[in-house]
């Protein structure tokens, strides 16, 4: 083939544009992440917390969620003697900055994180009009940033008070289980910087994760077991008080 | 033999809707992603771009390819569980750009009472101090350590 100078004009452009795929490598993706390998649990241990907000900070900075909403918060519950029905709950800032020195000191003193529960028959997702928020195959309730409509549907449908109407987007926004960072092989932002491991991400589709032995020996519990959410996340030391 | 008379009309009734049908489904096929119902009643795609989100916490893992000498003094005393981020904030960026993003130095008598700071509600086991009264208002690190916090540990950093 002869290189004539039309021909040096239209490859020269083709093979620019080529080096520029060269150049910029392959974007960071997760070309090993098997959905079908994963079934995301999380385990929190109440008898751990310690209250310090770190979870809360993280989740904010990690998923840039706006001040005085919450993906993720901390409660602290007071419960004098017997009357578990009506326990004293505060929870100031959702706990980001820590909590107060306690006015009443006799009785139950606990914190309790809370966040989405990833249920498997969750809630929310079955009253979304739109197909807008899903449970993935790998056991993750997400939302579609692009299809919802703010129609605020799911946020009055979870049980457990875990989405929010994002004021920037006017969109349904809520805990991932930072999908983005559990794809890639990473743990949770609020995993990572638990100090005292209160929280622990799981893959309950993994044989090999020590949750399988931690389930096995320890008593745990969900929160409102009786709506039959399937909800994965489990609370061990779980106060029959706690909402 | 004809059974019906002026069949015309109902061929060109059949044609509308025929129209109608193949409208439905061009503008269907122009209208739902394409990769909506893939795995259930929602958009696929919409998985791979939450998961194609960037990071902010690098992960323990990420700090301690650099830092390894900070690791072995933390795993020698009760802080070795506390990632680094915990205390050190988000650092990917840090992590992709080493030279040009140096984390902030942090303040220890802001920082430590955040964990250790006396509440009835935390567990027992757990160290617990009263900051004002116990230093006076002076750094933590000015005795402890903070990789490596007890007192006379020999951490140097």
């Amino acid at each position: 083939m002869n290189i004539t100078r039309r021909r040096m004009l239209v490859l020269l452009p083709a093979a620019a544009v080529a080096w520029k795929y060269v150049l910029a490598g392959t974007p960071e993706a997760s070309p090993n992440y098997q959905m079908t390998e994963h079934w995301w649990a999380m385990l929190i241990d109440i008898t751990k917390c310690i209250g310090c907000g770190s979870c809360v900070r993280a989740c904010q900075l990690e998923n840039h969620v706006p001040d005085g909403y919450f993906r993720t918060w901390v409660e602290r519950y007071h419960i004098e003697d017997w009357e578990m029905e009506y326990p004293k709950v505060d929870s100031p800032d959702g706990g980001k900055n820590g909590f107060p020195v306690a006015k009443e000191t006799g009785g139950k003193n606990f914190f309790v994180p809370k966040m989405c529960n990833q249920c498997a028959d969750s809630p929310c997702t079955q009253v979304c009009p739109v197909g807008a928020t899903f449970v993935t195959p790998d056991g993750v309730v997400l939302v579609d940033q692009k299809y919802c409509l703010g129609c605020r549907y799911c946020v009055q449908a979870c049980p457990y008070g875990c989405r929010f109407i994002n004021p920037k987007t006017e969109t349904a926004n809520k805990c991932t289980l930072c999908y983005h960072r559990i794809t890639k092989g990473l743990t949770t932002a609020c995993c990572e910087v638990c100090p005292t491991g209160a929280r622990q991400l799981a893959n309950l589709k993994d044989p090999k994760d020590p949750i399988h032995e931690f389930l096995q020996t320890h008593s745990v519990q969900v929160l409102k077991p009786y709506l039959a959410t399937r909800s994965k996340c489990f609370y061990y030391g779980l106060d029959g008080a706690v909402r | 033999m004809k059974a019906f008379k002026d069949t015309g009309h109902l061929f060109r009734v059949a044609a509308v809707f025929l129209a109608g049908f193949i409208a439905f489904l061009v503008l269907r096929s122009l209208l739902v992603p394409h990769s909506f119902g893939r795995y259930g009643h929602y958009r696929a795609d919409a998985i791979g771009e939450i998961a194609a989100l960037p990071i902010s916490y690098a992960g323990h893992q990420t700090c301690e390819t650099c830092h390894s000498e900070v690791v072995d003094v933390k795993n020698k005393g009760v802080h070795k569980g506390v990632a680094c981020e915990s205390c050190h904030g988000p650092q990917a960026k840090h992590a992709d750009d080493p030279g040009s993003v140096v984390p902030d130095k942090l303040d220890t008598s802001m920082l430590c009472p955040r964990c250790h700071q006396t509440n009835v509600a935390k567990p027992k086991s757990f160290p617990q101090v009263d900051a004002a009264e116990h230093s006076g208002g002076a750094a933590c690190n000015t005795c402890h350590q903070p990789h490596t916090p007890a007192i006379g540990a020999g951490g140097s950093q």
